[in-house]
C-alpha cells in the first residue's frame, strides 16, 4: 500500500523500533514520577545506557549481555541522582541537568574506542507463519524481542500501579511522603527503587538505540530522546496506557520524517529532522490548552524533597 | 547517627565555601578520573589550573580566557535571575544560536556595504533573536501552563536544525566552494566583532559580560523587580500577597536571558568564530548552567565561576595537546564540579549532628 511515495506496512513497522527507546525511557520515568521524583537526567541515562550497552555487546559478543549492561548502567546512574536528591537533599531539577550534563560528558569519553564499530546483531522474534501474514505479519511480527518487551514492560508497568499492593504503596509516598512516612512506609527506600527501575529502563532504551535501531555508536546519539521521554510523561498525563500512544505518535513522526527524507521530497532534510522536536512542543500546548488545571494530574508530592524532620 | 537538621536561613559562610569545596572534591576526583585513563593525574590537574595561567605560553592563553569566559558570564547571568525565580530556562543554547543566526542573517544581508552603524544594529539583532526565541517558552507557559523546561530544551534542538539548514542552505557563502558555512564575518570591517585591546581576547561581548554582570546586580539588590524575584523563588504564596504577577515574572526572566543568550551568540559569531557552520555551537547555553550554580546565582559569583569554567575549557584543550587527553574527559570533569556543589549544598541549608538525640 503506497500513499504519494512511502509506504504504509513499512512506516507502521517502522515506528514500532522508532518507538521503542523513548517508550522504554518514558515508562521508567513515569515509575520514578510516580513516586514524587522529577528525574531531569532521563537523556544523561539513556546515553549512559546507550554507550554501555553497546561496549558490552561488543566486547561480549553478545546483544543480550549487551542490553543488561546498558539497564545496569542507567540504573547506576540512577541511583546517583537518588543519592544526591534522596540522601543530599539537593534540588532535583539542577541534579537532573547535572546528571545529563555528565553524562554526555562520560558517554562520549568511554564511547571514543568503539567508534565506527559494528555491534552484533539481534536477530528477529521467529513467529514462523504468523510473520506471513500480509500487512499485519509485517507490522506486528516482524521485530526483535526488545520491541516486545517494551509493551510488555509498558503493561505490566499499567498493571502494578492499577492493581498491585507495591504499586499502591508507590502511589501513597508520590502523593503525600509525609502521610506515607507516617503510615510507616519507608520514604527514601521506595524511591531509590522506584529511581533505579526508572534508569535501568532509560539505560535499556539508550542500548537500543545503539545496538539495535542505528545501529552503531555516535556521540550526542540520543539527540533529545530522553526529553522527549519526560515530555511523553507530561502528554500521557501520569498513565501507562497513554505513555504508549505518546510514544507511538512520536515514533510516528520519526518514521515518516525518514521516509519523506527517503522518498525524495524537496524538503531540507534539516527542517524534517526538526518535525519530532515541533511536534512534542505542539501536543504539549495542545494538551496543557486541554486541562488549564492538569497540574491535578502530576503527582501531589512531584519534585518536592523529604526529609523525616519537617 | 549522623542527623540533619534544617537550618531556619541558609548559612551565609557555608554558601560561599561550598563551591570552593566542590571545586577542590573535584580536583581530587578528577585526578582519579585521570589516573584512571592512565594519565599522570597531578600534572594533569596541574596542566589545566595552572598552565594557562602561568605556563610557559600563558600569554596566549591568558587572552582565550576571557574569550571562552565572556559568553558564559553573559549567558549565566541571565539565566541566574530566572532560576532565582524558579523558572527553569535550559534551553540558552537554542537562544545562543537564533541570536548568531540573526546577527550575522542582517550583516550578510547587507553584505558588502560598510557602515560604521552596521555592527550596533547586529548587536540588537542579535538581542532581539535570543530575547523571541525565550519568548515561546514565556508565552507558553503564560496561556497555556506549558512546562518552560521542555519547551525551551525542545526549542534547542530545532535552532540546532535551523542553524544547519542556514549553514547548508540561505547563509552558505557563494564564493566558498561548495563547502558549508556562511562568509566569514571576521573578513568584513563593518560587521567584525574586533579584539578591543589586542592580546587581551577582550571583544566586545566580554564588556557586555561585564555590564551585565554589575547591570544584574543593581536590578537584583536594588530595584523592585529583584525584590520581587527573590520572594517568587523564596515564597511563592508570600509573593503571590506582595502582589507579584507570575505570569510578568515569566516574561521577564526568559525574556532577559534570552537575549542575554542571542546577545553571546551574536558576539561569537561575529568574533572570535567569524562564521555561522553546522557546529557552531559549542555548548555554552548548557554549561552556562553549571556556571551559575557555581556562582550561586549572584552576579559577582557568576563572574568568578565563568573564568574558572573557562579556565577548565583552556587547560582542557591544554590536556589534550600535551597529555594527550581525550576533549570529553572535561566535559565529565565539569559534570562532576555540578554534582559535588549540588552535594555538598546540604552544609548551606542543614546542620549535621552526630548523635541521636534530637536538638
Amino acid at each position: 500500500m503506497i500513499v504519494g511515495g512511502i509506504d504504509v506496512v513499512t512506516l507502521i513497522s517502522m515506528l514500532m523500533v522508532a518507538s521503542t527507546p523513548v517508550l522504554l525511557a518514558a515508562t521508567g520515568e513515569l515509575v520514578a514520577e510516580k513516586s514524587g521524583v522529577l528525574n531531569l537526567g532521563v537523556e544523561g541515562m539513556m546515553i549512559v545506557g546507550a554507550v554501555a550497552g553497546f561496549a558490552a555487546a561488543v566486547t561480549t559478543g553478545s546483544p543480550v549481555l549487551g542490553f543488561a549492561g546498558g539497564a545496569l548502567a542507567g540504573a547506576a546512574m540512577a541511583a546517583l541522582f537518588a543519592l544526591l536528591t534522596q540522601v543530599f537533599l539537593s534540588n532535583q531539577t539542577a541534579t537532573g541537568l547535572a546528571l545529563t550534563l555528565f553524562g554526555l560528558g562520560l558517554s562520549a569519553l568511554v564511547g571514543k574506542p568503539f567508534e565506527g564499530v559494528r555491534p552484533p546483531p539481534t536477530g528477529k522474534v521467529p513467529f514462523g507463519p504468523l510473520s506471513d501474514i500480509p500487512m499485519l505479519g509485517r507490522i506486528l511480527f516482524s521485530h526483535d524481542w526488545v520491541v516486545y518487551l517494551s509493551l510488555a514492560l509498558v503493561a505490566a508497568v499499567w498493571g502494578m500501579l492499577k492493581y498491585s499492593r507495591a504499586g499502591l504503596i508507590l502511589r501513597a509516598v508520590g502523593e503525600n511522603h509525609d502521610a506515607a512516612h507516617a503510615l510507616g512506609y519507608r520514604v527514601i527506600a521506595v524511591r531509590f527503587a522506584a529511581l533505579a527501575f526508572g534508569g535501568a529502563l532509560a539505560g535499556l532504551g539508550g542500548a537500543y538505540l545503539s545496538l539495535i535501531r542505528v545501529p552503531q555508536w555516535t556521540e550526542g546519539m540520543t539527540a533529545g530522546a530522553g526529553w522527549i521521554a519526560l515530555a511523553i510523561v507530561v502528554f500521557a498525563s501520569w498513565r501507562a496506557g497513554r505513555v504508549l500512544i505518546g510514544a507511538y505518535l512520536f515514533g510516528g513522526i520519526t518514521a515518516l520524517q525518514l521516509q519523506l527524507q527517503a522518498a525524495g521530497y524537496a524538503i531540507p532534510v534539516h527542517l524534517l529532522t526538526m518535525a519530532p522536536y515541533v511536534l512534542t512542543i505542539v501536543v504539549l500546548v495542545v494538551l496543557s490548552a486541554l486541562h488549564r488545571h492538569g497540574a491535578q494530574a502530576a503527582p501531589a508530592a512531584l519534585g518536592r524533597s523529604f526529609h523525616a524532620s519537617n | 547517627m549522623i542527623r540533619l537538621i534544617r537550618r531556619p536561613t541558609p548559612s551565609k559562610f557555608w554558601s560561599w565555601t561550598t563551591p570552593i569545596l566542590a571545586v577542590v572534591a573535584t580536583m581530587i576526583a578528577g585526578g582519579l578520573l585521570f589516573a584512571l585513563l592512565g594519565k599522570p593525574p597531578v600534572e594533569a590537574i596541574r596542566t589545566i589550573f595552572w598552565e594557562p595561567l602561568f605556563g610557559d605560553n600563558a600569554d596566549y592563553f591568558r587572552g582565550q580566557l576571557l574569550v571562552k569566559a565572556g559568553p558564559l558570564i553573559l549567558i549565566a547571568s541571565g539565566l541566574a535571575v530566572g532560576f532565582r525565580a524558579g523558572i527553569w530556562n535550559i534551553g540558552a543554547e537554542g537562544q545562543y544560536i537564533m541570536g548568531a543566526i540573526c546577527g550575522a542573517g542582517l550583516a550578510l544581508a547587507v553584505y558588502p556595504a560598510e557602515s560604521p552603524w552596521l555592527f550596533p544594529a547586529m548587536v540588537i539583532a542579535g538581542a532581539i533573536g535570543g530575547f523571541l526565541w525565550g519568548m515561546i517558552p514565556a508565552l507558553l507557559k503564560v496561556w497555556f501552563g506549558t512546562n518552560e523546561i521542555l519547551v525551551s530544551l525542545m526549542l534547542v534542538y530545532v535552532a540546532q536544525n535551523l542553524l544547519a539548514y542556514m549553514a547548508f542552505g540561505p547563509m552558505k557563502n557563494p564564493q566558498g566552494m561548495g563547502f558549508p558555512g556562511s562568509r566569514n564575518l571576521q573578513q568584513y570591517p563593518s560587521a567584525f566583532n574586533e579584539e578591543l585591546i589586542p592580546g587581551t581576547g577582550a571583544h566586545w561581548g566580554v564588556l557586555a559580560a561585564l555590564v551585565a554582570v554589575i547591570a544584574i546586580y543593581v536590578l537584583m539588590q536594588r530595584h523592585i523587580m529583584g525584590f520581587r524575584i527573590r520572594v517568587a523563588g523564596e515564597a511563592p504564596r508570600a509573593a503571590r500577597f506582595a502582589g507579584v504577577v507570575p505570569a510578568r515574572l515569566v516574561v521577564f526572566c526568559l525574556g532577559l536571558s534570552g537575549a542575554l543568550a542571542g546577545l553571546a551568540g551574536m558576539f561569537e559569531v561575529s568574533g572570535p568564530s567569524g562564521q555561522i557552520t553546522d557546529g557552531f555551537n559549542a555548548g555554552y547555553g548548557f554549561t552556562a548552567i553549571i556556571v551559575a550554580f557555581l556562582g550561586r546565582l549572584h552576579p559577582v559569583g557568576i563572574l568568578l565561576a565563568g573564568l574558572l569554567m573557562a579556565l577548565t575549557y583552556i587547560g582542557g584543550d591544554m590536556a589534550q595537546m600535551m597529555l594527550n587527553l581525550p576533549s570529553a574527559a572535561i566535559q565529565v570533569f565539569q559534570g562532576m564540579l555540578l554534582f559535588f556543589l549540588l552535594g555538598f549544598d546540604l552544609l548551606t541549608n542543614y546542620r549535621v549532628r552526630l548523635g541521636g538525640a534530637r536538638a
